[in-house]
């Protein structure tokens, strides 16, 4: 059984960069938890079963170190919502360094 | 905002009256590959923004990456290099943040399995002796882009109003080499890390791996330090130190922090880990971004990357092709050529090295080599204002023109000459000297003319030289030496005008 707080998902809403209101966090709190609950159905896996990232039985894929060509600058800025000087801009990045 | 400027209350002698230090240092790499570490565009330094991107390196939905094979070659170098055991089985993993300098809102990067692990590095410290300083890790990740932040009058993120995004080193091969901590350094502590970087540079340098320019930013240092009270061993709160930008800032960086943690905790306070900023001009640090703590990151596996796992075969491979280590092959050359240790110190000062064991592999022998790169070479780099390594000239010309002399085509003034040509883009040094008319006349009958034509110029010295008054020669031998425009040999001018003054 987990326990996810209100306070736990004011961290996750924090570090995903999303304003969740107080009712919010009360809906988000239940509702994670349950997804954590069932997600956590894996524990009951036998400790000798290995961990597996990868179902595709595949290693050393390796592509050789060869350039290909990049996307024209106007192509890769099309989607930006906005742009300057050739570079993406982004709103300032609040309380990040003081 | 300028930083704010504490002052260092204690010495790093008065610190360790009190204190052991215990540092950590994590260094970053880009490797010189000619592609990123997960996609085909350029791996570039200094290309107009946002050219080398792709849906990859831009994290566009959708997109997927596929690792550099010359990157993770490189990675097992290194480990190789640092005495690392090589990973069986190794792969990669999500770093999760938000920051505008991942598109992806992840690093991909290595968690619980890096490619190399557990290594050392016998680092020389500056009085002959050797610190071994061991390595915990070795790492694959991808860099991340350039944000410009505007508005503020620093370009650092407070007071800016809105910031620039640049993913041209988005994707960049890095490798993080991680030490464990090192105790015990003492006093000594900054001149360690300082050596430690230098070494480890000089490793990656000689792997051909990496371009190593701290002041570009393709080595980078991140300096942990904590100190524990005398008698103790639980190591204190630490600091991480970023933007360590040259070596001389690591030492600096790593004695500002001993000397500001003991007065924290001399005073009875409490140090706050945290990330730190390192201000070259001051010689400080202050308090950065607040990181995220470790869980934060939220660490899982890339499933988009199969793992890897590198042939006994291909690491010994690897392993057999190392270079010698540079300090080694500095003392092999050392008494090859005979240098003092002085003369030595300067070749590498100078970046001169590899240029002067060049010039020596090409024919030269060391005494010449060395000689026009300290040198001639030198002023004119200095004129020039480049580096040695920087100068338009190979050792291969170098040592052509060494010959040159050596077989009496040229004497050393217009050896200089030959060189200025190559340096003006005139060619190959033979073809400077055809170009240029520079060989020396070594034809005796157009010599005993120009001698003959200058006793006649000079009667009363010509009568003076045969009243057996030899010194007067040298007003004829000038005379000769400007009418050949220097490129006679004077020693035989000087027998020849005594000869028709017999």
């Amino acid at each position: 059984m987990s326990d996810i707080t209100r306070d736990d998902v004011a961290h996750l809403a924090r570090l995903a960069r999303l304003a969740v209101s107080d009712a919010e966090l009360d809906v988000f709190s239940g509702q994670i938890d349950a997804i954590v609950d069932t997600v956590s159905k894996v524990g009951e896996i036998p400790d000798d079963v290995p961990p597996t990232a990868q179902v595709v039985p595949q290693t050393n894929v390796l592509r050789p170190d060869e350039t290909e060509p990049s996307l024209p600058r106007d192509v890769a800025l099309a989607g930006a919502p906005a742009a300057e000087e050739g570079r993406f801009r982004v709103p300032r990045i609040l309380g990040e360094e003081l | 905002m300028t930083a704010t400027v504490e002052s260092a209350p204690y010495t790093v002698e008065e610190v360790c009256e009190h204190f052991d230090p215990v540092m950590g240092l994590e260094v970053h790499v880009e490797l010189n590959t000619a592609t990123k570490m997960f996609c085909g565009c350029a791996n570039r330094f200094g290309a107009e923004p946002n050219t080398n991107v792709c849906p990859v390196c831009l994290g566009l939905p959708g997109s997927l990456p596929r690792v550099n094979g010359t990157a993770v070659e490189s990675a097992i170098k290194i480990g190789l290099a640092l005495n690392c055991q090589v990973r069986e089985r190794s792969g990669f993993a999500r770093k999760n943040y938000f920051y505008p300098d991942m598109p992806k809102n992840f690093q991909i990067s290595q968690y619980e399995d890096p490619i190399v692990f557990d290594g050392h590095l016998d680092v020389p410290l500056d009085d002959g002796s050797t610190w071994r300083v061991e390595i915990e890790r070795a790492h694959m990740e991808e860099d991340t882009g350039k944000s410009l932040h505007i508005g503020g009058a620093t370009g650092r993120i407070h007071g800016a109003d809105h910031s620039l995004l640049d993913y041209n080193r988005s994707g960049v091969p890095l490798i993080e080499i991680v030490t464990k901590p090192i105790i015990g350094a003492g006093v000594r502590a900054p001149e360690v890390a300082r050596a430690y970087v230098t070494a480890l540079r000089d490793v990656l340098r000689g792997l051909g791996v990496s371009d190593v320019r701290m002041d570009q930013g393709s080595m980078r240092c991140d300096a942990n330090v904590s100190l524990m009270p005398k008698g103790t061993s639980t190591f204190g709160t630490r600091t991480e130190t970023k933007n360590v930008n040259s070596l001389r800032s690591v030492e600096r960086a790593v004695r500002y922090e001993m000397g500001r943690h003991a007065g924290v905790l001399l005073s009875g306070g409490s140090i706050r880990q945290e990330t730190r900023h390192f201000d070259e001009q001051s010689g400080t640090t202050s308090p950065g971004r607040p990181k995220e703590t470790f869980a934060d990151y939220r660490f899982f596996p890339e499933p988009d990357l199969p793992p890897l796992e590198p042939s006994r075969d291909w690491v010994e491979t690897l392993r057999a092709g190392l270079p010698e280590r540079p300090w080694e092959r500095r003392a092999r050359i050392q008494t090859e050529w005979g240098l003092s240790d002085e003369e030595l110190r300067d070749l590498v000062n100078a970046d001169a090295l590899d240029l002067v064991a060049d010039t020596v592999d090409a024919g030269a022998p060391p005494e010449s080599a060395r000689s026009w790169w300290v040198s001639y070479l030198t002023q004119q780099a200095n004129a020039a204002g480049v580096t040695l390594p920087e100068l338009a000239i190979t050792p291969a010309q170098v040592a052509r023109v060494v010959a040159l002399v050596a077989e009496g085509t040229l004497t050393n003034k217009l050896a200089r000459q030959v060189v200025d040509g190559v340096l003006a883009g005139e060619g190959e040094p033979d073809d400077v000297v055809a170009g240029r008319g520079l060989a020396v006349v070594s034809d005796e009958s157009a010599l005993t003319a120009a001698v003959d034509e200058a006793l006649a110029a000079q009667p009363d010295i010509a009568e003076k030289i045969r009243a057996g008054k030899t010194k007067a020669a040298g007003a004829i031998v000038g005379a000769v030496m400007k009418a050949t425009r220097g490129q006679a040999d004077a020693a035989r001018v000087q027998e020849l005008v005594l000869e028709r003054c017999r």
